[in-house]
């Protein structure tokens, strides 16, 4: 099992969550974070005096998905998130050792 | 004030000829419709406080200062009026000194007048209730030491701003209201002329907070870390509600339901209107971006070069003076300010002391005689200047005094944790927004 968390751009959301249902993936989990990459931030400017916000607002977009969803999920995500412009975010993935759903006790991919 | 209640009993009493003795020993009786408007005026302007001032700048702070700001303007309410019962009236509007008036009035004594309270005896305002009168200054007793907030504001310790603002009032405030509208030295005997408080309302407060933040020093991290505005829209909010307060200040100062009102109605419009496109007009021109906060200063702006102007000029002068009030604080807030490099926080001096100071020497230039009497030239722009010249350097030795004074007993500051943490948790105990 993989573990698949994407940060993206937030209005990118609707997108990569059809993109994943139309995979099959059962469950999302987002989470609202900031943070920056090679974008750097972005600059405001209020009378006159510029201020670098350092920290942009993101989503963070958790899977959790069978060895064999894996190709076609991070690629599912990037073609929804991508604008092609700075900032478009990453896609992390890491191995998934253990799954327990909490109402039935199922584990493993059953439990996915 | 004065000069126009002088102006509207001499005119009457060419009119009425024997009517004058009358009118010396008896107190005029009163006219419901300048006291109905000088009541609304009242309202008007405390509503520029309460909540216009306070959402402006509260909404220009960050997040865990918008409290801090928000109880600032409601402690200085409650202040300025308990100190305008006891002596502020009084020393602003009683007896007749050069520079500050008398005890006479103390405690609000003898307002209601010997004959009662249906009588105007005030010798202010004709036709109106001295309480009205009394109560109409006080909103401005309230509002001009709430503008000095913006510039100290994120980093001043809430038992020094209130001990600050008890002392500026005794020491500026007070002097000023007397020497301009009280009969004294500017009003009286200069002859410069100030319509609703170009010099006793914005430059007093606008130099004075200059002094005082450039004393407290900047906030920490100024210049480093964003200190961006959490709310524009509250901005937004208390932007509106000043200008339609500011015609209680304006219109209101004309101190009767008359001609004189409506012209200062439409010059404050005018110039409110093009101030605020002009500033965000300047903002397109050099960054592309006409912003809210662009909009919102340029109005403010304006409203402050008509404030001692507007029944003084024509539609032409406050097309003038909004023009001036979109350029000359645009330049002091966005240039001068950086490059300098003093934290007045939220432009106080760059909006109010400049503002204030362009609409006093344009209304020397641009006063229509048609309008009130009064025809601009260089005499009355000498006049203009030296009044300018008196408020600035009043303002500025008075406010490091007590700045000074409170440094060392009280101090200005929290310690560098509460600041960094917020104003608002550590000296209110509470926070503007729960999660």
């Amino acid at each position: 099992m993989k573990f698949v968390s994407a940060i993206i751009k937030p209005f990118k959301l609707n997108e990569v969550r059809e993109s994943l249902t139309a995979l099959g993936v059962k469950g999302v989990t987002v989470t609202e974070v900031k943070g920056f990459g090679r974008q750097k931030g972005h600059t405001e400017m209020y009378r006159g005096a510029e201020y670098v916000i350092e920290f942009l607002p993101k989503l963070k977009v958790e899977v959790a998905i069978d060895d064999n969803q894996l190709e076609q999920v991070v690629e599912g995500i990037k073609k929804a998130a991508c604008t092609d412009k700075i900032g478009d975010g990453k896609i992390f993935v890491f191995d998934l050792e253990h799954v327990m759903r909490i109402r039935t006790g199922e584990t493993g991919s059953e439990a996915l | 004030m004065k000069k126009l209640a002088f102006a509207t009993t001499s005119a009457l009493a060419a009119l009425l000829g024997t009517v004058v003795c009358a009118f010396a020993e008896e107190a005029p009786a009163i006219n419901s419709g300048d006291t109905a408007w000088m009541l609304t005026s009242t309202a008007l302007v405390l509503f520029m406080t309460l909540p216009g001032l306070a959402l402006f700048y509260g909404g220009l702070v960050r997040k865990k200062n918008v409290l801090s700001v928000l109880a600032q303007c409601l402690g200085i309410a409650g202040l300025a009026t308990l100190m305008w019962w006891a002596f502020g009236y009084s020393l602003s509007f009683s007896g007749d000194g050069k520079f500050i008036g008398d005890f006479g009035a103390a405690f609000f004594k003898g307002i209601y007048g010997p004959e009662g309270k249906d009588i105007s005896y005030s010798s202010h305002l004709a036709g109106v209730p001295e309480s009205v009168f009394a109560m109409f200054q006080l909103t401005f007793a309230i509002i001009t030491p709430a503008l000095i907030v913006g510039a100290i504001a994120e980093r001043m310790k809430y038992t020094a701003v209130l001990a600050f603002i008890a002392g500026w009032l005794i020491l500026v405030y007070f002097p000023f209201a007397h020497m301009v509208w009280g009969g004294g030295y500017i009003g009286g005997t200069l002859g410069a002329i100030d319509f609703a408080g170009g010099l006793v309302v914005h430059m007093s407060s606008g130099y004075s907070a200059l002094v005082l933040a450039l004393i407290l020093g900047p906030r920490l991290g100024y210049g480093k870390e964003p200190m961006t505005p959490h709310s524009m829209v509250l901005c937004m909010i208390g932007t509106s509600i000043l200008w339609v307060g500011w015609y209680g200040f304006n219109a209101g100062s004309a101190g009767a339901a008359n001609g004189l009102a409506g012209s200062a109605f439409l010059t404050t419009t005018l110039a409110a209107a093009i101030g605020g496109f002009v500033w965000a007009f300047l903002e397109f021109i050099t960054k592309k971006q006409p912003s809210v906060l662009g909009f919102c200063s340029g109005i403010v702006a304006g409203l402050v070069v008509i404030t001692p102007a507007a029944g003084f000029v024509d539609a032409t002068g406050a097309v003038i003076c909004g023009i001036a009030a979109g350029v000359v604080p645009y330049f002091a807030v966005v240039t001068l300010k950086r490059k300098l490099g003093y934290d007045d926080a939220l432009d106080t001096f760059g909006v109010h002391a400049v503002g204030g100071t362009v609409g006093t020497l344009l209304t020397g230039l641009l006063a229509v005689e048609a309008v009130n009497g009064q025809a601009g030239g260089g005499a009355l722009f000498m006049k203009q200047l030296g009044s300018v010249a008196i408020v600035l350097v009043w303002s500025v030795v008075a406010t490091a005094i007590l700045a000074y004074a409170i440094k060392v007993t009280i101090g200005l500051r929290p310690t560098a944790d509460v600041e960094r943490q917020g104003l608002d948790i550590n000296e209110h105990g509470e926070e503007g927004y729960a999660d």
